[in-house]
């Protein structure tokens, strides 16, 4: 067993901060649209847009640091494996067969989490980014001509956005149990260290 | 040593002084209501009297204020008649019908007790006349002088009983004194009618009652004597004796900006007069600002109406009208609280007090229903339409009073029905309870031939809520619209956080969510079974 660094400083600051902050907005933006009260309206609102901004920021820094370092080639889809993958979670993994994917600096994530971080980059954020800030700024509409755009639909994209990102949420720390031993994932995303079978 | 002794002089100079001025100032009586005028009316010989009536006092007054009988006659509050600039429809009071007292035609002495004159008691009464113009009702400042309720305007010159047969009366007011001590309109100049419509004290509006003579902040922070202490004329004053504001054409949005005097309409009958359309500071939350484009102001500045401790009607039902106690007196049924819920002249009350509004769009323009439109019998009449709708940017949420009841309409014309209800002849309804008597008077009188057949038909009559506003803590919550249990929850055509759900979206995603969370379990527990196996 070897450890090996795989998660920058910036890159846990950046995952752990951008945990916190979308549990905050879907806690707070559940209570926007009544699931269930708790914070109190006016209270969850500020609450769902103070985390907006700090998340934007948030990821403009991500997008910087992911170009500005490569990384963002971590992401690039493969079918390299992918079956493989699929099976070892739906049979070998019950087993204790060999991980089908090696874990390197060069390729932090197998092909699944490479297809699921995808589409959370490149379909469920810039989904919930833009009818937030559509939502957000409903008030220039008119201003911006975008006066024939309807809130409700806004707000039903908003919320199909959401309800996505709940899931993935579910799944993803699901996933996070998976490594070496169940809390192995969650450590290695703390201190940057992944075991490795080696 | 010397300075000691000096140093404690002074001290106690400045704390003499200090207590003589908190004294002064306890002791100093209230402003007069003409301590700013050029002009001390109990000077002049002019007004020395005696008057014996009215138009005695106002030929006075026109001897100096040589225009001012012109400029009222140029007033709704002389005409009660308004021209609605968008139907070219006439309303005023002298024409609609209301779901209250119903119309003043063909009860004139009743009514016209609030007019702006004197002596208007049918149809024949001169427009034209300068000293019938009522000078004293406005600008009366030691309230004593009253008109009498069934004078046509005219007070009551000797002492005359009101009610009839109550054995109270009603005393004369000394006409040179009351003269002499003219000023600019109060609260109670205008209230005297105003807050009383409808037949009482808080009877008709919900927002305007006696509880605005004096009213404490948290029922109007802009009347309470504790804040600005406006008078009704601060916001609704105008020149030439033009009121400002009117119900029957509103401004729903008022876009002009604040009121620089000669930039714009010169009005200040709107909220946005003096605070314009952004008038949360800069400190707050910038959804509030950004609220006033679809919320009137008084959707959330006023949380309730009727807050001063009347209540307001809020149902009145003529169809069971006509029950008479063994003496042959109009019965009469007070609840608990000493309001008149059933009376033998008018029929079944409801009254409410701190009532939640009804909420709907308006874009300031007002569809009455007025004598002689259609009338099925079997809807609701609204007495007013108020326009508008979310697709308007011009509309707002408003708030409304809707007071609603049964009245009499006229089955064979099918139109609501003009009631002679109060007279001294035969066929008035509070003299022989005879329906059929006073329908024919009534529709005689408005011009037109009763059928024969009425009926009863219910109407619900809507009334914009504009007073009473709180303070700003007391302001509508968010939460009290943003919920399942809106405050606006009939309001349509609008998406509301918090109100409104995607049924199939919020249901299907959810068990999309619970089947992910199954799932990933299920496949957790599959996990933790073979490793125990293998253990």
């Amino acid at each position: 067993m070897a450890k090996i660094y795989i998660f920058k400083r910036f890159e846990r600051f950046w995952h752990w901060s951008q945990a916190l902050l979308i549990i905050t907005m879907g806690v707070s933006g559940f209570e926007i649209h009544g699931t269930f009260a708790w914070l109190g309206y006016d209270t969850a609102q500020y609450v769902h847009t103070t985390a907006a901004w700090m998340l934007i920021w948030l990821w403009l820094f991500a997008i910087f640091w992911h170009f500005t370092t490569g990384e963002w080639r971590q992401y690039i889809p493969t079918t390299e494996k992918l079956v493989a993958m699929m099976k070892y979670y739906l049979t070998g993994i019950f087993v204790h067969a060999p991980h089908p994917f090696k874990q390197t600096r060069l390729s932090k994530h197998n092909p699944l989490q490479r297809l699921a971080y995808l589409f959370v980059q490149v379909v469920i954020n810039p989904t919930i980014w833009i009818s937030g800030l559509l939502y957000m700024y409903y008030s220039d509409w008119a201003e911006w001509g975008l006066g024939g755009l309807d809130l409700a639909l806004v707000a039903f994209v908003h919320l199909a956005a959401a309800f996505m990102m709940v899931i993935f949420l579910i799944v993803h720390i699901y996933f996070g149990t998976t490594g070496h031993t169940p809390m192995s994932h969650f450590k290695a995303m703390i201190t940057g260290y992944e075991d490795t079978e080696e | 040593m010397m300075n000691v002794i000096l140093q404690t002089k002074n001290r106690l100079a400045v704390f003499m002084g200090a207590v003589g001025l908190a004294i002064g100032l306890a002791a100093s009586p209230a402003p007069a209501a003409t301590a700013n005028s050029t002009a001390d009316h109990s000077k002049f010989d002019e007004l020395k009297g005696p008057f014996t009536s009215g138009p005695e006092v106002t030929k006075a007054c026109l001897a100096c204020h040589t225009e001012a009988s012109k400029q009222i006659h140029k007033t709704k509050h002389w005409n009660w008649s308004v021209v609605n600039p968008a139907t070219g429809r006439d309303l005023g009071k002298k024409n609609i019908i209301n779901n209250f007292c119903g119309s003043v035609v063909s009860n004139e002495p009743r009514c016209t007790s609030c007019h702006i004159g004197y002596g208007w008691k049918d149809d024949e009464y001169d427009f034209a006349s300068q000293e019938n113009v009522d000078c004293l009702v406005c600008h009366d400042t030691t309230t004593k002088y009253r008109k009498f309720p069934a004078g046509a305007g005219h007070p009551a010159y000797k002492p005359t009983e009101w009610p009839p047969g109550s054995g109270r009366f009603m005393q004369p007011a000394n006409l040179s004194e009351v003269a002499q001590s003219v000023g600019p309109t109060t609260r109670r100049n205008c209230g005297i009618c105003h807050f009383l419509g409808g037949g009482g004290n808080a009877v008709k509006h919900g927002d305007l009652d006696m509880s605005l003579l004096n009213p404490g902040p948290y029922l109007d922070v802009h009347m309470s004597p504790d804040k600005l202490n406006f008078t009704c004329s601060n916001c609704h004053g105008g020149d030439n004796h033009l009121v400002k504001g009117s119900r029957y054409s509103m401004k729903a949005k008022d876009l002009s900006g604040i009121d620089v005097p000669g930039r714009t309409d010169g009005s200040r009958a709107s909220c946005e007069s003096c605070h314009g359309m952004t008038p949360h500071p800069e400190e707050s939350n910038p959804k509030l600002n950004e609220h006033t484009d679809r919320l009137a102001c008084p959707t959330c500045h006023i949380p309730a109406f009727a807050r001063g401790g009347y209540a307001t009607k809020m149902w009145w039902d003529w169809s069971t009208a006509g029950k008479l106690t063994p003496e042959g007196k109009p019965l009469k049924i007070h609840n608990d609280k000493g309001l008149e819920i059933y009376s033998g002249m008018k029929g079944d009350f409801a009254w409410g007090d701190h009532v939640v509004p009804e909420y709907r769009w308006f874009d300031g323009n007002v569809k009455y229903t007025l004598f002689g439109d259609k009338v099925t019998g079997e809807e609701t009449v609204s007495i007013n339409k108020y326009g508008g709708g979310p697709d308007d940017p011009n509309s707002r949420i408003w708030p409304f009073k809707v007071m609603r009841g049964k009245q009499p309409y006229d089955k064979g014309l099918q139109t609501l029905a003009v009631v002679h209800t109060f007279g001294k002849d035969d066929s008035a309804y509070w003299r022989n309870y005879d329906w059929d008597k006073a329908l024919e008077a009534g529709m005689k009188a408005a011009g037109s031939e009763y059928s024969g057949q009425m009926g009863f038909v219910d109407t619900e009559m809507a009334w914009p809520i504009t007073h009473m506003v709180a303070p700003k803590e007391d302001a509508v919550e968010c939460v009290s619209c943003h919920n399942q249990n809106s405050r606006l929850k009939d309001v349509p055509g609008v998406y509301i956080p918090g109100r409104d759900r995607f049924g199939m979206l919020d249901t299907l995603a959810w068990i999309a969510a619970a089947l992910t969370l199954l799932g990933v379990a299920g496949h957790g527990a599959i996990r933790i079974l073979m490793n125990r196996k293998e253990g």
